[in-house]
């Protein structure tokens, strides 16, 4: 499976897809980026007149790359050939964010994905997103229930 | 059922309790998704705990099984008495 099949597997779209590429992916983690489109429907409002990425989009962000394209890749290896396009289910179960830095329209960022368990259908990672300059912008403790119907 | 195991579990138990469930609402026959009102995602916490403080290794099919307070207790203890 190349990175860009994991992208395709993912269940979200625009306006509410917030990952462009995966960079490296593992059984131990994951990286991948992303760049917050300057039109992007949010920014209209949070906060007027003053756009600034809403902690809870760089915490999606941080989940759909650290948990998701994560666990798609996790669950494919344990699973393969068992697994194909569209019968996995995700949840989302816990979130536990820092955030260190405002994310303004039109930045790109990168999330790194670090594995702390994943058993019995649930994982948990540790999740930091930085800038281009590699300055931290924000950080956590994310989980998610990840199963093949 | 072992009374001192049982007690172990439902200290480990109380940690994940939802705020509208009170400790003394564990019985043995508790059913932990639909009477604790513990999520999938704290019944694997629970399991994770249940593995470190008895010092056991549980698998999917054990998970499966441990619908109950009662089924968690039994599972520990065969898995005690297979070590």
């Amino acid at each position: 499976m190349n990175y860009q099949n994991i992208i395709k597997k993912l269940p979200y779209q625009k306006p509410f897809l917030f990952v462009d590429e995966i960079l490296e992916i593992d059984e131990e983690g994951a990286k991948g980026t992303y760049t917050f489109n300057e039109n992007l429907d949010f920014y209209k409002g949070h906060f007027k007149n003053n756009p600034v990425t809403p902690g809870v989009i760089l915490t999606e962000c941080c989940a759909q790359i650290g948990l998701v394209c994560f666990g798609i890749y996790l669950l494919q290896k344990a699973n393969n050939p068992k697994f194909d396009d569209n019968n996995f289910q995700i949840g989302f179960s816990s979130s536990q964010m820092d955030f260190y830095k405002p994310v303004f329209p039109g930045e790109k960022v990168i999330v790194e994905s670090k594995k702390v368990y994943f058993r019995f259908g649930k994982l948990k990672c540790e999740v930091k997103m930085y800038n281009i300059g590699k300055e931290l912008l924000c950080r956590g403790e994310l989980s998610g229930m990840l199963k093949i119907d | 059922m072992n009374k001192e195991k049982y007690q172990k579990l439902k200290e480990i138990v109380a940690v994940y309790l939802p705020e509208d469930v009170s400790v003394n609402d564990i019985t043995e026959e508790s059913h932990f998704i639909n009477e604790l009102n513990i999520n999938s995602a704290n019944l694997v916490d629970i399991v994770l705990d249940v593995e470190d403080a008895f010092d056991i290794m549980l698998e999917n099919e054990d998970m499966d099984q441990m619908q109950t307070v009662k089924n968690a207790v039994e599972i520990i203890e065969a898995k005690l008495s297979n070590k």
